[in-house]
């Protein structure tokens, strides 16, 4: 039993959706990661586009909330616009452990998550993100500096959000063969494709509703094109298979063609469509829709997520879970956090 | 009549020869042939899938006794013979304007095969200028001749700008 808890430092880079929720979790969780973990969290600084505010000590509690709901130029954030420090300013001159990084996507650049994540495995600091950008495009190099820094390099809310997916096959599953991973990645389809088959209503009809409950972005074409989970995919292929796969690898093909007609059709002969992610060790790489039995674990309703992992020692292994949402996302990146910070 | 056939045979040149020489000796036309080099057996035999098609006469029970009969006599091993020849199936789904891009052609293709055949279809038409939804159920006679039926139907329906939703 230790004695005296060691202190772990973070900052939060892209303080939105994910962002602010790790801080709301970091918060209300830190009584008992001490108690059971022996670690003292501290968020010593946030930055996003508003500004970067920092405090050695440790921003309160009072102020991420504040600053979560703030807008740019008010308050705490004007403040910090004043000092006019910039977000690889507290990456690399601040003292901390842990960088979590968690700009939006951005598949064709990957920045500002790219140099963010660069610059703080540089630094010497640990890095975990949920940003997919970055190591959809540059996985290899990503590990390779992590490797030589000698730093932790973690991405568990990148890929299927609060459902351990990363983690389970390496860690939980370690010593095991990985033959195929296939499953649902993307909550929007899913919740899109369940509607519809259970409402008999037409897609057009869903994806407004799904807008307008938040599930679906005003621009959904990522999602219901297919592109989240390929880039999700291409980042299992390289994380689980060792491949060096870019988006360019994977065969894709949305759900904007899903009729009610084929829905009812598929149930009549026993199945229901899911937009399913499919890699294996080949380095096959396929995004598409596909009749699956109602009676198979893949096929999970509403916004849930669902991978099915094939293994040669423990055979089929499946986890089902919430793809998204702010705490979700922060539930992953909060379990990376603690991983690296009991591990180095 | 249509008829499945696995055998086996020894991994020397000139033995896939003469295992299909007797089926014409017996009147009989050979459909497909699927040489599974990649599977050979424990004893490292190649297995072979024949479909062939004998004339339904009356002596079409006797000439294909006979054939069996031959291609023992001449090594090779005859695992099984099948009327039942369609046993594996699979459900897929069509989407798209399914019946203006010729259905009956998407279909004869997998026919024409003569390992597999579409044996069952579904077709809904919601209006003149919306799409079409079909669900069609192919036979093959196994699990390899299945997946090429696939194939064959996924790169037709492809060409023809129709999704094809295939199970997992």
């Amino acid at each position: 039993m230790k004695r005296k808890n060691e202190t772990v430092r973070i900052s939060i880079i892209g303080f939105g959706y994910v962002g602010s929720g790790v801080a709301e979790v970091v918060t209300r969780k830190r009584a008992e990661i001490a108690r059971k973990h022996g670690l003292d969290l501290k968020i010593v600084g946030v930055a996003d586009l508003r500004g970067v505010v920092v405090d050695e000590d440790g921003l309160s509690a009072k102020t991420l909330r504040k600053l979560s709901a703030g807008e740019r130029g008010v308050g705490s954030w004007k403040e910090a616009a004043a000092e006019g420090l910039t977000s690889l300013d507290l990456i690399k001159e601040v003292e901390h452990e842990v960088v979590v990084e968690a700009t939006p996507t951005n598949v064709e650049t990957g920045e500002p998550g790219l140099t963010h994540i660069i610059s703080a495995l540089e630094a010497g600091r640990h890095v975990v993100t949920s940003n997919k950008g970055p190591l959809a495009l540059e996985y290899r190099r990503l590990t390779e500096l992590a490797a030589r820094r000698g730093r932790e390099l973690r991405f568990e809310a990148a890929v299927g959000g609060a459902m351990p997916l990363i983690s389970l096959v390496r860690q939980n599953l370690a010593g095991n063969g990985v033959i195929s991973l296939r499953g649902i990645l993307n909550g929007t389809c899913n919740y899109i494709l369940t509607r519809m088959a259970e409402e008999g209503l037409p897609y057009e009809h869903v994806l407004k509703e799904a807008k307008e409950l938040g599930i679906a972005e005003t621009d959904p074409s990522k999602d219901v094109e297919g592109t989240d989970t390929a880039v999700k995919l291409v980042i299992l292929a390289n994380s689980v298979f060792e491949r060096n796969a870019t988006y360019k690898d994977v065969a894709v093909a949305g759900i904007t063609e899903i009729t009610t007609d084929a829905l009812r059709l598929a149930s009549e002969a026993g199945f229901v469509i899911k937009l399913i992610g499919e890699v294996n060790k080949e380095g096959f790489l396929r995004v598409a829709p596909r009749l699956v039995p109602k009676a198979d674990p893949l096929n999970v309703g509403g916004t849930l997520n669902v991978a099915k992992v094939k293994t040669d020692l423990a055979g089929e292994i499946t986890v089902i879970g919430k793809g998204a949402g702010p705490i979700e996302a922060a539930s992953a990146v909060l379990s990376d956090i603690i991983w690296t910070a009991k591990h180095f | 009549m249509k008829i499945s056939m696995d055998i086996e045979l020894k991994d020397i040149p000139g033995q896939l020869v003469l295992a299909l020489k007797p089926v014409s000796d017996f009147g009989g036309n050979i459909l497909s042939v699927l040489h599974q080099r990649e599977k050979k057996t424990p004893s490292g035999k190649i297995p072979v899938q024949v479909v062939l098609e004998i004339a339904e006469t009356a002596t079409a029970e006797r000439r294909l006794e006979g054939l069996v009969e031959e291609l023992k006599k001449q090594g090779v091993n005859v695992v099984r013979v099948g009327k039942e020849r369609l046993r594996e199936s699979v459900v897929v789904l069509l989407i798209g304007h399914i019946v203006h891009t010729d259905l009956r052609e998407t279909i004869d293709k997998i026919d024409r095969t003569g390992f597999a055949e579409v044996v069952a279809l579904t077709l809904s038409m919601p209006g003149v200028n919306k799409k079409s939804s079909a669900s069609v159920t192919v036979s093959a006679v196994g699990r390899e001749e299945l997946k090429a039926a696939l194939k064959i139907l996924e790169a037709t329906a492809d060409g023809k700008g129709i999704a094809v939703v295939s199970p997992i």
